[in-house]
């Protein structure tokens, strides 16, 4: 069996481990018969797949999301410390979403579409901004220059989104916690409402595997190659907003996942994006509903904000990959 | 194949190539030459189309490049990057792989019989078989350089653009990758254009060279036509020397230090010359350019040491060279050093002498062993034993390489002359000899001082070379036979 083949078993099979785990583990404990045969315990499998389910399912699809895009983010801008939170990106994409909610935007036609597709345009006009504002300063877009910049066009916008949380009063604590990052008490409505962009977005990027591939030898190799850079670029882009900002309109702004998992999945299997995108997809989504079940049940019954521990994996492995980034390169 | 009309281009308001125009015939390699800055990448980028230009054609095959899709084009022309370093590593047959991108078509993109073949080739040519699932950054420079060869031979394309082939490779590799990519040229027809920073292996491999200065076309033509010194030293402003490769009939040329070494205060007298039993020594401050036929170290080169050593008359000549060899070492000179030659006439017989002249002085100095002397028109016909006369001609002064040969001539002249004066015969023949059947001769310079270009007997040079021999060769004879008589 070859060694991708095995990638992928692992990788499922992990996913799947996650998914049982989360549906099964919580305040109320309930026996994964209850997932092929409802009927033995209704109480159970009403809590299963009405509270339950589409929570881990939620999560999957964030986790999902953020990973893919963190992994084309990376390959695109040949940045390992790349990913949706660092470059700002989800806090572009917060602000559409808090803007939807504090001013009432309602796009015609769009319905309940309307807030994540604020957040994807939040989310590329910031990655459109941030790139162009690291290019400006720094034609190579050396790696700290990046990260940098996202780190200012994230503390600008955070200090946007206070003022409008300031601004609204009463629905404060709704939007810190949703700003922290959960996926609690979001039902089967957000799924369906992120589930589209996050499919179609996930496909895009998959298509443009072998470009990225090319785009990690730089633009120019990769126009030698035979790429279409620009059109290529603008594709990984939007999809990558697209990608982020669905997943930030359903869960607030979770961080370092599309860091942490495309990292590891290059550690562990290689870094060809043929594979590293589909792996990256189905890990994110292990990783998130692993981190979602620990942030409910590790300090019962007080939840704890998803993003609280990511950020507690994430940071160290930022940490990590920026120092051996400095120390092998040289 | 490829022409390029009138491309100028640039980055910004710059422009760096100015109005180039060239053609590149189908299974021809063009190889650019041009100093640092002189826009050799910017053309290659404008040709290679990911600058765009400002102004001019670049057409393949009579069609527009600008005409081309991307993938399209790639499957026309394969460039060779300058290398960069990676944030993450393919393998490197992830990395060969990627070549195959613009013939592969469609969301799955499914990988052909073709597609493998052509990687597995490209693979094999650059000889990384065994580094196939090796991440290149944990490759040296040398064999990243030959995997991105690899990636760009695996595209299959009629046109080769290389940015510094040979980059990062040793001389061997450097050899073996040219080799590789030539042969690939003829066998499959391609048609390259490469820059080159070394003026030597660009005019050994290319059919035609191209000098860039500027941004301008300097010149363009075969190697011979571009490799020459004025135009060496104008664009790059080096002092350069050319000289013809020993195997091909290209062009090559050596570089010269700008900064003058310091003039050495000595010069070569004939009261240097040491002799002892076993040889006529002279040691010199500084190297000599020496261009010789003596037994170690023969032809042309820089030595400081001189030996013309004593030998008996049955010393065994089969290993002569190994034998010299440590005789010199033994002595404590060294071998690299060294010019060094045999004679059966004791050391006391050599005759050294010192001729004043405007540019400064000539030392000469011979030995004269005619036993076996030859009259050289009648040598054909009969078998030579072995005799010896050597002469050695030590000039203060710069000599041209015309003088070093003008010198030979005149030195060798004006010794028949001497052995016809003395009636020196050939044994055999009973005729007037001209010389003994093995007979050296040696010209060293300092190359300091005054500039003779000429040493033919119409120069002062040439004069004193003439005479000087002549007595030198007289008086080593009467003093050969004054020793036989007694």
């Amino acid at each position: 069996m070859s060694k991708k083949v095995i990638a992928y078993f692992v990788s499922l099979f992990l996913l799947g481990g996650a998914v049982v785990l989360g549906v099964t583990v919580g305040t109320v404990s309930i026996s994964p018969v209850v997932i092929w045969n409802p009927a033995s315990d209704e109480g159970a499998a009403n809590i299963l797949w009405n509270i339950r389910m589409p929570r881990v399912v939620l999560a999957g699809l964030v986790g999902a999301a953020l990973a893919i895009a963190g992994a084309a983010f990376q390959g695109l801008l040949k940045n390992p410390l790349a990913d949706p939170y660092t470059l700002g990106v989800s806090s572009g994409a917060s602000v559409g979403a808090v803007m939807t909610l504090f001013f009432g935007i309602s796009i015609p036609f769009l319905g309940i579409y309307t807030l994540p597709v604020m957040s994807m345009l939040g989310a590329l006009v910031t990655m459109l901004a941030v790139m162009a504002f690291a290019k400006l300063v720094d034609k190579a877009m050396k790696m700290e220059t990046v990260i940098l910049t996202g780190i200012i066009f994230s503390s600008f916008l955070g200090s946007l989104i206070s003022l409008m949380i300031a601004l609204t009063g009463e629905e404060l604590r709704q939007i810190i916690g949703w700003l922290l990052g959960s996926v609690s008490m979001r039902g089967w409505p957000f799924v369906q409402m992120a589930l589209p962009f996050i499919l179609i977005g996930s496909f895009i990027l998959w298509l443009n595997r072998r470009e990225l591939n090319a785009m990690l030898f730089g633009e120019e190799r990769a126009q030698h190659l035979g790429v279409d850079v620009k059109k290529r670029k603008m594709m990984i882009l939007v999809s990558g907003s697209v990608l982020t900002g669905a997943a930030v309109a359903v869960s607030g702004t979770i961080g370092f996942v599309g860091l942490v998992v495309p990292h590891m999945v290059r550690l562990v299997w290689g870094s060809d994006h043929r594979h590293v995108l589909p792996l990256s997809f189905i890990n994110g989504a292990a990783l998130l509903i692993v981190c979602d079940l620990v942030s409910r049940t590790i300090i019962s019954p007080t939840e704890l904000p998803i993003g609280v521990i990511t950020a507690f994996i994430g940071a160290p492995v930022f940490a990590f990959i920026f120092f051996r980034q400095r120390k092998g390169v040289a | 194949m490829l022409k390029i009309t009138e491309l100028t281009g640039g980055y910004g308001d710059k422009t760096i190539v100015k109005g180039v125009s060239f053609e590149v015939p189908k299974g021809k390699m063009l190889g650019i030459l041009g100093p640092n800055g002189s826009g050799k990448s910017t053309m290659m980028k404008l040709i290679s189309g990911v600058l765009p230009a400002k102004s001019g054609m670049v057409e393949i095959e009579g069609r527009a490049i600008s005409e081309f899709g991307a993938k399209e084009l790639a499957k026309k022309m394969a460039v060779l990057p300058q290398l960069h370093a990676h944030a993450f590593a393919h393998t490197v047959r992830e990395t060969v792989s990627l070549g195959r991108y613009p013939h592969q078509s469609g969301w799955f993109a499914s990988w052909s019989h073709e597609d493998e073949a052509a990687v597995a080739e490209a693979l094999r040519l650059m000889d990384i078989q065994q580094y196939e699932h090796t991440p290149i950054d944990q490759l040296s420079g040398g064999e990243q350089q030959r995997v991105f060869v690899a990636q760009a031979l695996a595209q299959n394309a009629k046109i080769l653009l290389l940015d510094e082939p040979t980059n990062h490779l040793d001389i061997n590799h450097q050899r073996e990758l040219l080799d590789t990519i030539k042969r690939q040229a003829i066998e499959k027809d391609l048609t390259i254009i490469s820059i080159f920073h070394d003026i030597n292996l660009a005019s050994m491999y290319c059919d035609q060279l191209l000098l860039l200065d500027k941004g301008h076309v300097m010149r363009i033509g075969e190697p011979h036509e571009v490799v020459r010194e004025q135009d060496i030293e104008r664009v790059y402003q080096a002092r350069v020397s050319n000289h013809p490769h020993p195997e091909l009939p290209k062009p090559q040329i050596t570089l010269l230090p700008g900064v003058e070494r310091p003039r050495s205060a000595s010069a070569i007298r004939a009261e240097d010359f040491s002799i002892s039993a076993e040889m006529v020594l002279y040691e010199s401050d500084v190297p000599l350019k020496t261009v010789s036929s003596a037994v170690i170290n023969a032809g042309a080169g820089w030595y400081r040491t001189f030996i013309n050593r004593h030998v008996d008359m049955d010393y065994n000549i089969d290993d002569s060279l190994s034998e010299m060899t440590r005789f010199i070492e033994e002595r404590g000179f060294k071998p690299t050093d060294t010019v060094g030659m045999m004679t059966a006439i004791k050391t006391e017989h050599v005759i050294i002498k010192e001729f004043p002249s405007s540019f400064g002085s000539v030392v000469i100095a011979v030995t004269a062993g005619v036993g076996n002397a030859v009259d050289v028109s009648k040598a054909i016909e009969r078998p030579l034993g072995v005799g010896t006369i050597n002469t050695w001609i030590l000039v203060n002064g710069a000599l041209s390489d015309e003088a070093f040969i003008q010198a030979m001539i005149t030195a060798t002249e004006a010794k028949t002359k001497a052995l016809h004066q003395e009636g020196v015969k050939d044994p055999l023949t009973g005729t007037i000899a001209t010389g003994t059947s093995t007979d050296s001769c040696l010209v060293a310079a300092t190359q300091q001082g005054a500039i003779l270009p000429y040493a033919g007997p119409i120069t002062e040079l040439g004069g004193l070379i003439g005479s000087g021999v002549y007595q030198c060769t007289i008086e080593a004879i009467a003093l050969y036979r004054k020793a036989k008589m007694q």
